[in-house]
């Protein structure tokens, strides 16, 4: 599904990204864990290709097709989605208008779609205007169910959500990933052999891994990628010993560099 | 300001049979006043008044309690409006208003009864066909105590009446507890020269809002209308939506005058020049406290063109809150990705937001019309704005 292969990216001119290869296959879900400021967000929007993220060597092929340089709404309609973390507000479309565009065509039942991440009630407001943490989610989730991208980027599922809305959000994402309607009673054999949908998902608390399927999960630390591990190893790991213990798993040239980067 | 020379048009002669069907009009004419926010088809109307050029060719009402009638059968009947004629304005102010008081050659008079509020608007149209014509019209709007009308106002010049004068004085007048809502839009050709020059009243408890669309090119508009909230509680609300195209010159504003405790009074205007000059007042007013006021002038410049923001603030009372945000700029490029991300091209992205930034559905307008407007909206080049 997708693959990056030595990918170093520069943000106004400083490099974020050193040299990041990584491979998520079809219907596999991988973790990015990380210390604020690691790159992990960087890397996502790169991914979708935000102005701003420079790729100064390196490619990301995507569904077999290079589009390292490809502009962000062939990216999208390539099957790219990814959920803001802090999505702009846009005055004058109404939501469920863009729920509609995010279909690009396809029929969709707004308002059941919506009603699904009780999100109903939203729909006749203009985008993002005055939304707490859980709607922003809920409206981000919202327009992926119209997109049905074949890989997810999703940058910190949890953050500004509340319990309960992290239940509604978790078992969203969770959905968009399997690809299977409510109450199907498909096996899990079954489950497994129908899942295309891949997921790249950054997190810090770990809440996401209750709800969804994670397959494999990496910590970047300083624009590297390092400790590839089940994901949930990775989370207890993290809590038991701090990103620190991840230090022994970098090379030993990288480790006079990355013990200058500040810990947060 | 620039100078209009106004022997260039006849003011006389204008003159046309009665049209009592409006759906007998010419196609043509048809699209252009759907545009001005005449609908010939809709049934829906509380009544219905046209002037073509010079003459008033149809006046309908369908209610009880609403008047509507040619100015000039309304002067004659209550021997010239003493209370409502020329007392918001004077005719000395400029050679426009000179104009229309010395040759006044057409406009409407609307009058709804005390209590009487009508839920379908009247639809009022101001029609320039003639080649050369000018328009001195007088309109006098009054909506009695506790009444409520809503106005879709339009004016146009027809496909081959690009050269033409539309001079157009217009008092409200909104009692205690009335609601007036008038919606404007205009449809001018390209050298047509506007200049409406209005005044308002509102007393006690009552209600104005003014909706303002253009969308189409004009040659040269000035207009700058007042209205005062003389009553206690009473509240006025200016939302304009001006789109500029190479050619045009808009100056365009609204004044609000908040003379009474616990008024309220709010402009909000948006502005798009894809090559025109937009010149962009607003003025709030308070000589009484509490009071408040806001102003929002955005613009949005694409392709060249200029907007000029003069948003104005003016008080000497404790205790007013007087507030006002302007901004001219461009599309913001984290919304434009935010909606590439998901699959709209740059040029799908630009003119969602444009029309998002246009907004003219929150004027509440019928369906035709709102689906005109749509339309002329996304006509806008609105690729250019990158």
């Amino acid at each position: 599904m997708l693959e990056i292969r030595d990918l170093h990216v520069s943000v106004h001119g400083t490099p974020v990204l050193k040299g990041i290869d990584l491979h998520v296959a079809p219907g596999e879900t991988f973790i990015l864990f990380g210390p604020n400021g690691s790159g992990k967000t960087t890397l996502l929007l790169s991914l979708m290709g935000f102005s701003g993220y420079e790729v100064t060597r390196g490619e990301i092929i995507f569904k077999g097709e290079d589009i390292t340089h490809a502009p962000m709404h062939e990216r999208a309609r390539l099957g790219l989605g990814m959920s803001f973390q802090r999505p702009p507000t846009i005055h004058g479309l109404a939501t469920g208008k863009l729920v509609e565009l995010c279909s690009r065509g396809r029929e969709v039942d707004v308002p059941a779609l919506a009603r699904r991440v009780h999100f109903d009630q939203f729909l006749a407001r203009d985008v993002n205007a005055g939304f707490s943490g859980g709607e922003l989610k809920r409206s981000e989730l919202l327009q992926l169910m119209a997109q049905r991208p074949d890989l997810l980027l999703f940058d910190e599922p949890e953050s500004g959500v509340d319990l309960e809305n992290m239940a509604l959000v978790g078992k969203t994402v969770r959905h968009l990933l399997d690809g299977m309607p409510d109450n199907c009673n498909a096996s899990l054999r079954q489950r497994a052999k129908c899942r295309s949908t891949s997921g790249l998902i950054i997190t810090h608390t770990g809440h996401i891994l209750e709800y969804v399927n994670a397959h494999r999960g990496q910590v970047m630390y300083n624009g590297k990628l390092c400790c590839e591990a089940r994901p949930r190893e990775i989370l207890d790991h993290i809590a038991l010993h701090g990103y620190q213990e991840c230090l022994r798993c970098l090379a030993s040239d990288m480790f006079g560099k990355i013990a200058e980067a500040p810990l947060s | 300001m620039s100078t209009v020379d106004l022997s260039r048009y006849s003011f006389s002669g204008g003159e046309h049979a009665a049209v009592d069907d409006l759906t007998s009009l010419p196609q043509m004419d048809h699209q252009r006043l759907v545009l001005a926010g005449i609908d010939v088809h809709d049934k829906a109307v509380s009544g219905a008044f046209m002037q073509m050029d010079h003459a008033g060719v149809h006046c309908q009402t369908r209610q009880e309690g609403l008047e509507l009638m040619d100015i000039r059968k309304a002067l004659e009947k209550y021997d010239g409006l003493p209370q409502h004629c020329w007392k918001l304005l004077t005719p000395d102010k400029d050679d426009f208003t000179r104009m229309a008081h010395e040759q006044l050659n057409g406009g409407y008079f609307v009058r709804v009864a005390k209590g009487v509020r009508l839920s379908e608007p009247v639809q009022s149209c101001m029609f320039i066909k003639g080649h050369g014509a000018g328009q001195s019209i007088h309109n006098i709007v009054i909506v009695e105590e506790g009444a409520e009308l809503h106005i879709l106002g339009g004016c146009a010049t027809a496909h081959d009446a690009g050269h033409a004068a539309h001079l157009g004085i217009t008092e409200y007048y909104v009692e205690k507890g009335g609601k007036l809502t008038f919606t404007m839009i205009h449809n001018w050709g390209e050298s047509t020269v506007v200049r409406p020059r209005s005044a308002g009243v509102v007393d006690a408890g009552g209600v104005f809002q003014n909706n303002y669309i253009l969308l189409k090119p004009v040659g040269d508009l000035q207009m700058n209308p007042l209205i005062s909230l003389n009553g206690e509680g009473a509240v006025a609300r200016f939302n304009s939506v001006v789109v500029a195209p190479v050619g045009s010159y808009v100056d365009s504003g609204n004044r609000i005058e908040l003379n009474a405790p616990h008024t309220r009074g709010e402009v909000i205007s948006r502005v798009l020049t894809t090559g025109g000059t937009v010149i962009n007042r607003g003025l709030i007013r308070a000589a009484a406290s509490p009071a408040r006021g806001h102003l929002e002038c955005k613009g949005l410049i694409m392709g060249g063109g200029r907007i000029h923001a003069i948003p104005e603030l003016d008080s000497n009372q404790d205790g007013v809150e007087l507030s006002h945000e302007a901004a001219v700029g461009k599309i913001a490029q984290e919304e434009m990705e935010y909606l590439m991300a998901r699959g709209l091209d740059e040029d799908e992205a630009a003119s969602t937001i444009v029309r998002g930034f246009l907004n003219v559905d929150i004027m509440g307008l019928p369906a035709p019309l709102q689906k005109a407007m749509d339309e002329q909206i996304a006509l806008l080049d609105a690729g250019k704005a990158m």
